[in-house]
Formats: C-alpha cells, sequence, structure tokens
C-alpha cells in the first residue's frame, strides 16, 4: 500500500511541476503539431496515401515528441540537488521510477489525444470510427515509450549531451514497440476493425510492455545509486 | 545497537581509490566532526553514508541495518550542498511531499509544524522561487528535520547559510543531541564544528587519519589535529 502511495505523491508531484511550469509540454505540443503541419504541406498526399503513411507518420510525431517529455523527466531533479534528496528519502527506486514513469505517460497520452483531431483534420482522416481500439493502441505502446524513456533519462541525467543522447539509445530499443503500433494504427485509422494478423503486433505491444516494466524495475536501482 | 558502522569502505573512481579501507563506529548521540583537506574523501564518504551511493568494497550499517536499506532511511536527515527543495512547489507543497514520502502519519501537520517552526507560515502558499536566499536555506533546514531523523548528516551545513538560518540549524543540532540523535558533520569551519562535536575523524587523501574523542587541544588550537594527524 505504501509502495503504490509513494508512487502516486512522485507522479502527482512530476505532474504538479510541469503543469506550472509548462517546459516540456509547451515544447512538445507546439514541436508535435508543427511536425504535423508541416508533413501536410509538404506531401499533400492523396487519400490512399495518407492511409499508407499514417500510423508511421504519427508515431515518428509522437516519439519525437515524447522525447522531450522525457529529457525533462529527470533533469528537473538536478535543480537544487532534489535527486539526491529523493534517492536518499526511503523511496524506493522502482516506486520513484513507477511514478516518475506515470507522470510521463500522462503527459504523453494527453499530447497524443490533442494530435490526433489535428491529424484528423490536416490529413483528412476520420481517425474516431475505431476509437476504442486506436486508443488501445496508444495506451499500451505510450506505456512502453515512457517506461524504456524514465529509465534512460535517469541514465543519462548527468550526461552533458543528454539531449541528444537520450534519443539516440531509446529508439533502437523502442523499435518492436513503434513497428507494432504503427501497423496498428495504420488499418485502424481507416476505419479497418481489429482482426486476424492485428492481434499479433498487440500481443507484440503487451509482451513489450511488460518485458520493459519488469526490467526497468529490477535494474532502476542499479541507474540511480552508482 | 551502534547508529552508524562504516566498515572497510573503499570507493575507487576508475582506478583511483577515492576511499581507503575507512572504517569506524559511531555510538547514538554522538556529534561527530569529519574533517580533512578539500579532496579529502568527506563528501564521498558521506554519500555513501547517505545511501547516494554505493561502496566499492565494505559495508555501512545504520542502527545495524545495511545503509540502503528503507527503514536504515527513514532514520536519516541530509543536508548537503543543494537544499533538495522544489522551485516550483510552495514551501507547503514541499514539506508535505517529503513528509510523504518518509511515511509521516499526517504530513499535513508535519509540514505546518516546521513551516511555524522555521518562520515559514506566512509564506506557506508561496512558490519556492519567489523566495530569498535565507527563506530557502530555512526550508531546505525544515526538509531535513521534519522526520525526526535519528542519524542527521550534514556535509557543510554552515557554508552559504545567512545568520538566522546558522541560529536555526544550530538550535536544531543541539534539540537534537539533547534527545539522542547522532549528528555526522563535515566542514572546513573548525572551531565551529569541534565546539559541537563529542568524537572527531579525520581523513587524509582517502584514508582514515585519526577517530577518537575530541579533546580540548583540538578546541584550543584547531589546526592541531591536521599538524599532529594529518598534513600541515
Amino acid at each position: 500500500m505504501l509502495f503504490f502511495r509513494q508512487v502516486a505523491t512522485v507522479a502527482a508531484k512530476d505532474l504538479r511541476s510541469e503543469l506550472r511550469t509548462k517546459e516540456a509540454l509547451n515544447a512538445s505540443l507546439s514541436f508535435a503539431l508543427v511536425i504535423l503541419l508541416l508533413f501536410s504541406f509538404a506531401f499533400s498526399p492523396t487519400s490512399d496515401m495518407t492511409r499508407e503513411i499514417s500510423g508511421g507518420l504519427l508515431w515518428l510525431v509522437f516519439a519525437f515528441a515524447g522525447a522531450l517529455i522525457l529529457n525533462r523527466s529527470f533533469a528537473r531533479e538536478l535543480e537544487n540537488d532534489c535527486l539526491d534528496a529523493l534517492i536518499s528519502s526511503p523511496v524506493s527506486s522502482p516506486a520513484l521510477f513507477l511514478g516518475k514513469a506515470l507522470a510521463n505517460y500522462v503527459l504523453l497520452l494527453g499530447i497524443e489525444f490533442v494530435c490526433l483531431p489535428v491529424f484528423g483534420v490536416f490529413y483528412n482522416v476520420s481517425w474516431a470510427q475505431q476509437l476504442p481500439s486506436l486508443a488501445l493502441v496508444l495506451v499500451l505502446a505510450s506505456w512502453g515509450v515512457s517506461v524504456v524513456g524514465t529509465v534512460f533519462s535517469a541514465l543519462t541525467v548527468n550526461m552533458r549531451l543528454r539531449e541528444l543522447m537520450l534519443p539516440m539509445l531509446v529508439y533502437p530499443i523502442l523499435i518492436p514497440c513503434l513497428m507494432a503500433a504503427m501497423q496498428l494504427t495504420t488499418p485502424l485509422l481507416a476505419g479497418e476493425p481489429l482482426t486476424g494478423d492485428l492481434f499479433a503486433w498487440l500481443r507484440l505491444l503487451v509482451g513489450f510492455d511488460i518485458i520493459f516494466t519488469a526490467l526497468a524495475v529490477v535494474l532502476i536501482d542499479t541507474v540511480l545509486i552508482g | 545497537m551502534r547508529a552508524l558502522a562504516v566498515e572497510g569502505v573503499w570507493k575507487f573512481y576508475g582506478d583511483y581509490p577515492a576511499l581507503r579501507d575507512i572504517g569506524f563506529d559511531v555510538q547514538p548521540g554522538q556529534c561527530v566532526a569529519l574533517l580533512g583537506r578539500n579532496g579529502a574523501g568527506k563528501t564521498t564518504l558521506l554519500r555513501i553514508l547517505a545511501g547516494l551511493s554505493r561502496p566499492s568494497k565494505g559495508a555501512v550499517k545504520v542502527f545495524d541495518k545495511d545503509h540502503l536499506d528503507r527503514s536504515a532511511r527513514s532514520a536519516i536527515g541530509i543536508i548537503g550542498h543543494g537544499i533538495g527543495i522544489y522551485d516550483e512547489l510552495s514551501a507547503l507543497e514541499n514539506l508535505r511531499l517529503f513528509a510523504g514520502l518518509y511515511g509521516l502519519q499526517s504530513p499535513d501537520k508535519a509540514a505546518h509544524q516546521w513551516l511555524e517552526r522555521t518562520g515559514l507560515e506566512r509564506v506557506k502558499d508561496g512558490l519556492v522561487r519567489e523566495f530569498s536566499r535565507g527563506m530557502r536555506q530555512r526550508l531546505a533546514v525544515a526538509r531535513a528535520f521534519l522526520h525526526r531523523p535519528q542519524l542527521l548528516l550534514l556535509d557543510e551545513p554552515f557554508t552559504a547559510l545567512d545568520d538566522r538560518a546558522i541560529a536555526l540549524l544550530q538550535s536544531l543540532l543541539k534539540e537534537s543531541l539533547a534527545q539522542g540523535s547522532t549528528v555526522i558533520m563535515s566542514t572546513h569551519q573548525l572551531r565551529e564544528a569541534l565546539e559541537l562535536a563529542t568524537h572527531v575523524v579525520l581523513i587524509n587523501r582517502g584514508k582514515l587519519a585519526h577517530t577518537g574523542l575530541r579533546t580540548q587541544e583540538m578546541l584550543d588550537d584547531p589546526t592541531y589535529l591536521y599538524r599532529t594527524y594529518g598534513e600541515a
């Protein structure tokens, strides 16, 4: 019980801090919207082409926008040596990690749900046809991005080029998660239901989330306490 | 039960040994001045004691439990180089956060109590980034004492504090010692540290140079320790 209370306390603290400063949120949201806008001008896609690239385009935007949120996750703890105060408190490293991952997850989902209608308008896509299935994909893939990104945010927090290092380290590991999300999102945006082969990608997403959450929880103590 | 047991601690940064086979015990109620020149390894040792770093070799026990154990951490209060306070939260939110993380029964009550104690009650809802330096320092002191720690680890605690914060910290330290808490304090301000200390630990280039009672000679001439056991 105490563990979950600590997770909630850390997540609430991170969300409150971010909603007050809006540093990562503003940067991430404006980046995502600008990229969506620029792509719509650059390609002026036909409806067939949109159908083919929609999943890939959306998840690339979400992945890059997510990196901006994830970069701030542990970096905000460097001011005033707050990370030391957190680590030396009786909060377990997994609780600290899950609290931060949860806050990043909420922020990332927020960005995604703002970007979806904008994507629908710019690319003339009826994105809400398979909304429950699409929401399921967003929920599962965003958790994978948040978990892996939060671990590497902790790992790179003391590096001088952390803004560069984080995406370089995170994206290769996220390939299975992003591939599954793209493969699932493309047909769902075209209005096709989740059937047959698509369930294999869904299982991959679930497996990725379970494996990387478990790995992160086991390894985070070593990452945080050198 | 020992408040702190440091057993053959080594710390390597690459091949360089920052700490070499450090070992000493601290009994409850003692106030230890951890002394040494710049680069001697005081901060490295304090970071290990605080659970912020692992020793490369050796072990640290806090009240007979591993220093990374949850209950050991609950017993420790730290004042380090940074204030450990969030600028974008209010004073009350900061103390409530740490009271919650330390699992205090009524975080709100504890937070208000310490805001009053440190003279910050009237600005409790103000964001810390709008505070003066002195107010931030007093809030950092409140954070360290909030959970009534049994072992206080202080790294250069009086450096960069204003007069009011120094007076507050000194009175809280004396009160904690009177209540049986243990204090380990690393500092360059020898006279102030030795006046408060019951014991001294001197580190010289990562090695334990001396450990024992604080004596009258040390009080009379604070450089006595360095001349006798360390580098002149």
